[in-house]
């Protein structure tokens, strides 16, 4: 019999619909994938075993009574612990909230739920999703499923080493910087920014509440495409909301898939390449665009000048906006509370104490960092200079998308690092997010596929970033670069990742 | 030499309500910088004539009727609670003395 755990979701999903195997077999299978690797890769910090084969169980039911279905009914999926889990354990990676459990679901969680789409459990990632190697989680690192002993990227790492270690076919991610983008390309997935706004916030534990957006973590593009359309479109309860419905996904990745990419004008940003980008990630970036060139795109240079600032921009921004939102955790309604060791037991310092017991190091540096930022005297030349930026990279995407449909370059600039190398060097870490970042900042989309292995023999990614509600063209670019990608090899690069447990 | 001193650091760790040990306070002093760098980088072109840009995508307010929708159970919310007391978050005295 087939191996449940190695299908797409889409075939799986077809699988499922044929009546080949059931969706409490293909729940089951994922689960004792998780039990036979995790182990070694620790992409999960809660598994939800029970809740997953009883929604599998309801599904398989309705299914037999000839219920119509949603597509990707059945499908198992693991979700970052930064969306709120009704029931389920949600720690943002932080043991400032070690053991709540929320009273709600996330609005993308409710429509996981209500397409029946099982959820395996939670995946590991930076406390608040604040780094690039999920190495600042308090309960522990995850490991690349390409070499264990390297960082899976971050935030994200644990719901992209689940999908590339075959632990789940699918999983939710978030990007506030490259937090999606970034570990997909370290392990060899795709991974998706949408526009900001384009799937709702309401029950994400915000960090840079102008800079988050949820989206899918998958081995291909087509099931990218599949659950971006799920959990995508307006939501009353996220005025950040885009109102319009969502341009067709599926659809777009298809059509890509047939490989014609005629009239299509590819434009390579200067800025993103070069120096700091390693020579195997630059090569394989140069293959790919000469796949592109032959399914008959038109490949042009375009110019933006200010994404130079952009990193110097995110870190003014970003802690600034995470210091305000963080604020929320001071040990009265929720999650943890440490009294001080003496002294009066007063509420503020109870929240001062129960702060410094519950944030680790990075989140206590970024939320010290916005505080100075925001403090009295200092806003209009922090914040209020770092916004300006934000108009300048804005206006460079503009120029750029007039001259080209979408943007290319390399997702991250190196591979994946040895676990430990960056640990106490922040802007060295803060750097792997350097071609992500202007996306965030100007809120348009952009996706990350594996396009090979670099001299190293780890995976590189290919970034794909489109203006602004025209993430159409994420994936038709995106499945027409991965059609020919895996015509040259043969199979998906995932098959060349050693096998593990 | 770091810009930020280890004062600065303590004034903005109280502002944020985080208890820091004198060695992350040590530490923090010099890891810092970065922002003082980022400002330098930032004002290279951020001139007065660029408008800020607070949020990506144009913003609207957003009206809705102001209809009563069902709340989370009280129960639900308290059992997540550190501490409740009669259908209320319990929580320690607010005021420093009676």
């Amino acid at each position: 019999m087939t191996d449940l755990t190695r299908l797409p979701a889409a075939e799986l999903a077809a699988t499922l619909a044929a009546g080949e195997a059931s969706s409490v077999e293909a729940t089951q299978a994922h689960l004792d994938r998780i039990a036979a690797v995790d182990g070694d890769v620790h992409a999960f910090l809660h598994v939800s075993a029970d809740d997953a084969l009883a929604t599998a169980a309801d599904v398989d039911t309705r299914r037999a009574a000839g219920e119509d279905l949603h597509p990707l009914a059945g499908v198992p999926i693991a979700v970052k612990d930064v969306v709120v889990t009704k029931g389920m354990p949600s720690t943002a990676g932080s043991k400032i909230l070690e053991g709540w459990i929320p009273p709600y679901d996330a609005t993308l969680v409710e429509r996981l739920r209500a397409a029946g789409l099982p959820i395996l459990g939670k995946t590991n990632m930076d406390e608040f999703a604040m780094g690039s190697s999920t190495e600042h989680s308090a309960f522990g690192n995850t490991h690349n499923p390409w070499d264990l002993s390297r960082i899976p990227g971050g935030s994200g790492g644990g719901s992209a080493a689940a999908v590339a270690a075959f632990e789940a076919p699918l999983a939710i991610g978030t990007d506030t910087g490259g937090s999606i983008r970034q570990p997909g390309a370290v392990t060899g997935t795709v991974g998706v920014k949408p526009t900001y706004g384009g799937v709702s916030r309401y029950g994400l534990i915000a960090m840079a509440s102008s800079l988050d957006q949820a989206g899918p973590v998958t081995r291909t593009v087509l099931d990218s495409a599949l659950l971006h359309e799920l959990i995508g479109g307006h939501d009353p309860r996220d005025s950040t909301s885009i109102p319009e419905p969502l341009p067709p996904l599926v659809e777009a990745a298809r059509q890509g898939a047939l490989g014609d990419l005629s009239g299509l004008r590819v434009g390579v940003v200067t800025q993103l390449q070069g120096e700091g980008y390693q020579p195997g990630v630059l090569a394989r970036f140069h293959e790919s665009l000469e796949l592109l060139t032959k399914a008959g795109a038109e490949v042009v240079e375009v110019s933006c000048p200010h994404f130079e600032y952009a990193l110097a921009a995110y870190y003014l921004i970003m802690p600034a906006e995470a210091s305000s939102n963080l604020a929320k955790f001071d040990g009265m309604r929720f999650g943890l509370r440490v009294e001080p060791q003496d002294g009066p037991v007063t509420a503020e310092r109870v929240m001062a104490a129960t702060r410094g017991a519950g944030f680790g190091d990075e989140v206590k540096r970024r939320v010290v960092l916005g505080t100075y930022a925001l403090s009295a005297g200092y806003y209009d030349a922090y914040y209020g200079s770092a916004q300006k930026v934000r108009t300048l990279i804005q206006r460079d995407f503009d120029a750029a998308f007039a001259q080209a449909d979408v943007l290319v370059s390399p997702t991250a600039p190196t591979t994946a690092f040895p676990l430990g190398e960056k640990l106490d060097d922040p802007l060295a870490m803060y750097l792997n997010d350097v071609a992500t970042i202007p996306a965030n900042l100007a809120g348009v989309p952009g996706i990350s596929v594996p396009n090979g292995l670099s001299d190293d023999g780890l995976p590189v990614g290919f970034q794909i970033l489109a203006p602004a509600k025209a993430d159409d063209r994420l994936y038709r670019v995106g499945a027409a670069l991965e059609s020919a990608l895996e015509s040259s090899w043969g199979a998906p690069l995932l098959a060349r990742a050693p096998e593990l447990g | 030499m770091s810009t930020i001193s280890r004062d600065e650091v303590a004034r903005v760790a109280a502002l944020a309500r985080i208890d820091l040990r004198d060695d992350e306070v040590d530490r923090l002093a010099g890891e810092l910088d970065v922002i003082v760098d980022s400002i330098a980088r930032v004002r290279e072109v951020a001139t007065p004539d660029v408008p800020a840009t607070s949020h990506p995508l144009p913003l609207t307010n957003v009206f809705r009727e102001d209809v009563p929708q069902p709340a989370l159970p009280v129960e639900d919310v308290l059992a997540a609670a550190p501490d409740a007391q009669d259908g209320r978050f319990a929580v320690p005295q607010i005021l420093g003395e009676e």
